[in-house]
């Protein structure tokens, strides 16, 4: 069984909403750290993070620009930068079984079938110089030994599936001859084509509209509903996670800063950071006047400052903050904030 | 803010259709696709106009268009008076320092290969006449830290930095040559809310001090409101609803526009199980065979025989101060919350 200590907060314990009572999360990332040498020095980009995710569940992955989203979601795949990237400690845990310790052609097993990923930059993950089609009918032929025929025959539905026009007569086309939103939803349907248990979706709806953002939500509800499938969203919209995410985590500088289910975060954060970011919302009663906005800088992850990351922007910060680096404390049995002054933030006094 | 000066850009009938092709191999047209079909706008001196739109309806088309980077089949832009769709060579240059861009994807648009402070500095090289070879170093890390980034990453390359930061890059490029007009596509949507904030309080910021016009285009429906004055609807090529921003989000008159408007996610969980929303009927209709007379009218709850007959055109319709596309306008709240 399961011998490791449970990421924190210990989220694989029985979920009476959902029924899951196996101890063993699906897909658990355990004290990750990943650096980068670089000539001016080695970036660390995560520092500790930990997070779990059971079968149908949907995590959210909130976060400063810059802050290790989707080097963790790399880290996962196993497609970091070589050979810059360095693991030097934690685990990932799929189904129980560390993928840090598997060989690649294991690894290549899970990787696009058993865990999925839609990229950021879906814009260059297709190959401009090959059609559309061809492209994904190589996906079925590759994985599933289709012939070609049938190939395009499910290039085809996939792109009817997340609704590109005249999918048949669009075929040919090449990446640069559809839409940023549309390069997007074909990159969304070609990840879930092959029934991951996992799909990582990073920034999956950035182009789109709000009404092919719903449906795409939607479509993607639908296959979780239906297969099980957990999903990791790594999103700054905050609008889509208040929407769709079971829980929360929010990374700061490497780490992850807050966590909770997504009522707890909106209703009252825990974290400065996230406290800035729910204030930094555009609302029609600040109209033409300044947002809110955090103010400073992102931390230099070449130089770390020893204490809290967040310290040189936080209202909240004492004397302490630069000097002892916050835990994750515990809030409850869901739920920690990484901050020294997490009662004063929940309380909203001062700051 | 207010805008009351002379237009700088002005649009009349712009279209543009990309032939569609047919076959792998030998690559026979087979039709066209009608990405921007017919849209006429002004933009005045210290304006915004947001564009807001179903994903593949033809807004950086428009952009590009905007831009002189797509040859128009139809219409014509004018910059600051000069018309940039036929214009070359020396005569492009000149009208292209005026109207710059920031791209919606800053992983393609971003020369992998080229350090950040000669992405930056790369309109200087183009029009070198606009800062002179000394003072260029300074003129790009001042940039930098215009957009918020380290002005000591000038020696990094793109490949280093997140999807965020590139996008910054972007805009940073787009402030070089100090523009009297910035088409933005999408230029904040890969950024934090936080970082969001501040690039859109920049844009603000050099909008007052400068007396920039922004193009702004966008999917985020608060972001929109918060930085236009006035904002344009597209579906499918057309332009269907036109007015200022409280018109558009008090007082939407198209049905597209009042569905667009009830989708747009709330950042509030409660409650989220319960939240109307018009769901649009079947799929986008290809720009390669829009359907007859008004556009929407395969998704539309409101259709009558006159809608597939007759084109409604943008124009004032009774019982609303602003333009719409629709033969049966009428004004309908959808959502109290903006
Ligand atoms: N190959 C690399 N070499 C050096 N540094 C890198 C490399 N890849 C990423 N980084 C750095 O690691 C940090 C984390 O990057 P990451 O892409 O995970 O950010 P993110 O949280 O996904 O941000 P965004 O929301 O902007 O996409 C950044 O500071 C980035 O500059
Ligand atoms: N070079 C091209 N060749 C052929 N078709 C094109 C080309 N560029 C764009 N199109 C088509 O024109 C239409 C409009 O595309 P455009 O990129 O302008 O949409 P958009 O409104 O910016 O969408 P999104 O919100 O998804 O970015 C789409 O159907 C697209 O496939
Ligand atoms: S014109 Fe007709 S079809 Fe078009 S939006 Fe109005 S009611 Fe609908
Ligand atoms: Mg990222
Ligand atoms: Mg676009």
């Amino acid at each position: 069984m399961n011998q490791s200590t449970p990421p924190f907060p210990a989220w694989g314990i029985p979920d009476p909403v959902r029924g899951v009572t196996g101890t063993e999360p699906l897909l658990a990332v355990d004290d990750l750290h990943v650096e980068f040498a670089t000539r001016q020095g080695t970036v660390k980009a995560v520092n500790g993070v930990s997070y779990s995710l059971n079968p149908g569940e949907t995590l959210a992955v909130l976060g400063e620009s810059g802050s290790g989203k989707s080097v963790t979601a790399q880290a996962i795949m196993g497609i970091l930068d070589a050979p810059q990237a360095r693991i030097p400690r934690g685990r990932i845990r799929f189904r129980g079984t560390d993928l840090l310790r598997l060989k690649e052609d294991a690894r290549a097993q899970v990787r696009g079938r058993r865990i999925a990923m839609v990229f950021q930059d879906a814009l260059s993950a297709l190959n401009p110089v090959f059609t559309v089609g061809s492209q994904i009918a190589e996906m079925f032929r590759v994985h599933q030994g289709m012939s070609r025929r049938d190939a395009e025959a499910r290039a085809v539905e996939l792109m009817d599936r997340v609704r590109i026009p005249g999918a048949r007569q669009r075929l040919h086309d090449y990446p640069h001859q559809f839409s940023g939103g549309m390069r997007q939803r074909i990159m969304i349907a070609m990840a879930i084509a092959l029934d991951p248990e996992v799909l990582i979706a990073d920034e999956p709806t950035t182009a789109l509209d709000v009404t092919v953002q719903a449906q795409i939500m939607e479509l993607l509800a639908e296959v979780q509903r239906d297969s099980g499938m957990g999903m990791i969203l790594i999103t700054h919209d905050l609008g889509v996670v208040a929407d769709v995410a079971d829980k929360i985590v929010v990374m700061y500088g490497g780490r992850i800063v807050e966590n909770a289910l997504v009522h707890d975060v909106y209703r009252t954060p825990a974290h400065p950071y996230t406290k800035g970011l729910l204030e930094s919302i555009p609302r029609v009663d600040r109209k033409g006047r300044e947002l809110y906005a955090i103010s400073g800088t992102p931390p230099n992850l070449l130089d770390m400052p020893p204490g809290c990351a967040f310290a040189p922007r936080c209202p909240y910060r004492q004397d302490n903050c630069t000097t002892e680096a916050p835990p994750l404390y515990r809030i409850g049995s869901t739920r920690g904030s990484a901050c020294h002054y997490w009662r004063e933030v929940l309380d909203g006094s001062h700051g | 803010m207010a805008a009351t000066g002379e237009a700088v850009l002005e649009v009349r009938d712009l279209v543009k259709h990309f032939p569609l092709t047919e076959g792998a191999v030998f690559r026979k047209q087979v039709g066209v696709i009608r990405a921007v079909d017919g849209i006429s706008f002004d933009l005045r001196r210290g304006e915004t106009l947001g564009i807001v739109g179903e994903s593949g309806c033809g807004k950086s088309t428009l952009a590009k268009l905007l831009m002189g980077l797509e040859r128009p089949t139809g219409g014509s832009v004018r910059v600051c008076g000069r018309e940039i769709a036929d214009a070359k060579g020396a005569d492009l240059k000149r009208v292209r320092r005026t109207i710059q861009m920031v791209m919606q994807d800053p992983y393609t648009s971003l020369n992998p290969r080229m350090t950040v402070g000669d992405i930056i500095g790369e309109p200087y090289e183009i029009h070198p006449d606009a800062a002179p070879k000394g003072d260029r170093r300074r003129r790009v890390q001042a940039l930098l830290e215009l957009v918020g980034l380290n002005p000591d990453d000038v020696n990094r390359y793109p490949h280093q930095f997140s999807g965020g930061q590139r996008q910054r890059i972007g805009i940073a490029r787009g402030l070089a040559l100090q523009p009297q007009i910035l088409v933005c596509d999408e230029p904040v949507s890969a950024l934090d809310v936080s970082i969001q904030a501040q690039v859109i309080n920049l844009l603000a910021r050099l909008q007052r001090e400068l007396g920039l016009a922004y193009v702004f285009i966008a999917h985020d429906l608060s972001v929109v409101r918060h930085i236009s004055d006035r904002v344009g609807v597209m579906y499918l090529g057309k332009m269907i609803e036109l007015g200022r921003d409280a018109e558009i989000y008090g007082q939407p008159a198209h049905p597209y526009t009042q569905a667009l408007l009830s989708a747009a996610p709330v950042p509030d969980p409660d409650g989220r199980e319960r939240r109307g929303r018009i769901v649009l009927q079947g799929d986008p209709p290809s720009p390669a065979d829009p359907p007859s007379g008004c556009r929407f009218r395969t998704r539309c709850w409101k259709a009558q025989d006159i809608c597939a007959q007759q084109e409604p055109l943008l124009q004032l319709r009774p019982g609303t101060w602003h333009e719409s596309a629709c033969h049966f306008a009428q004004v309908h709240d959808v959502m109290p919350s903006f």
